[in-house]
């Protein structure tokens, strides 16, 4: 299983500061994600773009709650089935997921990203500062320290409210529908 | 936004999270709650009288056992259930096979008294009416803070979460409600005792239902 053992290494070094080594792991994980809610909700490509992206926030904020002791791939896995169940909670879908395996999870299709639209609608709702800051960091590829400096604050600062805004986002998100 | 940028984004948020790690999360909640339920033996219940003679007794540190032990299992549940995947397996043998016992206990007590008003006093002994309430009462606090604790984890079965929140806080409440309560036999402690911690940890997995979604 040398994916668990690449992505884990990957989230070792995320959580130890490395940017590169998180964005690696959070692209592999994505993609892996696309699959796996696309193998489940046929037919709604956007749907499944918004539960990607909600699943590698929920990824990115609940990440104390793994265990380094434990396999990271059972652990996203389950956060991912979290999402989905509670996707068809919210849309009144009743559909029963039977208990699967992780390594399923990890099957290597790769169906193409589409565009969701809750992640732009929750982004627009931000407060102009907080949304002025995620979007200086994801589109302009400008560092932190360089976006904290364009709206005026120090790279601490900037790392305190794109924290907020991420945790804004996702609870956004969660009560879009 | 494509999910790539939101990649970026998340990216140039890496490290450690911020905040308290789960185990931490759960130890603040001990403390902050216990505090509050002392506080409140002091200055609402008050300490029964002959603390000092009874803790000197084997059965005071029976009680506390007891009681801490299903306020452990509570704890190894919801430190497991507080992830997603995880079980509460063994915190819940641990607070079942502890129930358990003092059932028997209590139970062969019971039915070894000489007369069957002696079995009605060990079953009501002086307090059976306020007992179970009082443990709930003191249990809320601290059930209030481990729910806002157990929102900063990420539990995928919220209602078993919520009950094992309301296990730790109500065998923790428990314990301190043994500094109040005169009560020593095994009858009365596993009835009445048992029946608060478990109005602690029903409200707890009452509320976990909703509160407990991310």
């Amino acid at each position: 299983m040398d994916i668990e053992i690449r992505l884990k290494a990957l989230m070792l070094r995320g959580l130890d500061g490395d940017a590169a080594a998180y964005r690696e792991c959070l692209a592999v994980l994505g993609v892996r994600l696309r699959a796996y809610f696309a193998r489940r909700m046929s037919g709604a490509p956007g749907d499944v773009e918004d539960l990607v992206q909600e699943t590698l926030l929920a990824v990115h904020l609940k990440r104390s709650t793994w265990d380094a002791s434990q396999s990271f791939t059972a652990w996203a896995h389950a956060v991912a089935r979290y999402k989905l169940i509670d996707h068809w909670r919210r849309r009144k879908v009743r559909q029963t997921l039977p208990i699967e395996d992780h390594i399923e999870f990890l099957a290597a299709e790769e169906p193409e990203p589409s565009v969701g639209l809750e992640l732009d609608r929750a982004l627009a709702s931000l407060p102009d500062r907080q949304r002025i800051l995620v979007s200086d960091v994801k589109l302009t590829g400008l560092s932190l320290a360089e976006a904290g400096a364009r709206a005026g604050i120090s790279e601490g600062a900037a790392k305190v409210a794109l924290h907020r805004a991420l945790k804004a986002l996702a609870e956004r998100m969660r009560r879009a529908d | 936004m494509r999910t790539d940028d939101l990649i970026d984004a998340l990216a140039a948020d890496a490290g450690p999270a911020p905040g308290l790690a789960p185990r931490r999360r759960l130890g603040v909640t001990l403390v902050g709650g216990g505090l509050v339920a002392l506080l409140m033996v002091l200055t609402w219940l008050r300490m029964r009288p002959d603390l000092s003679e009874a803790m000197r007794g084997g059965m005071f540190w029976t009680k506390a056992v007891y009681t801490g032990l299903l306020g452990l299992g509570g704890y190894l549940a919801i430190e497991r259930l507080g992830r997603p995947a995880g079980s509460g397996r063994r915190g819940w043998m641990l607070a079942g096979a502890a129930l358990g016992l003092f059932i028997l206990a209590g139970t062969i007590q019971m039915m070894t008294s000489p007369s069957i008003l002696v079995a009605l006093h060990l079953m009501r002994g002086h307090s059976w009416h306020v007992c179970s309430v009082n443990i709930l009462a003191l249990g809320i606090p601290m059930l209030a803070l481990g729910l806002w604790a157990v929102r900063g984890m990420a539990p995928t079965r919220p209602a078993q979460a919520g009950f094992a929140m309301g296990l730790f806080a109500g065998g923790a409440a428990a314990t301190i409600y043994g500094l109040h309560c005169p009560e020593n036999t095994f009858t009365f402690v596993a009835l009445w005792y048992s029946l608060g911690v478990l109005l602690v940890a029903a409200l707890g997995g009452l509320l976990g239902r909703w509160a407990l979604r991310w």
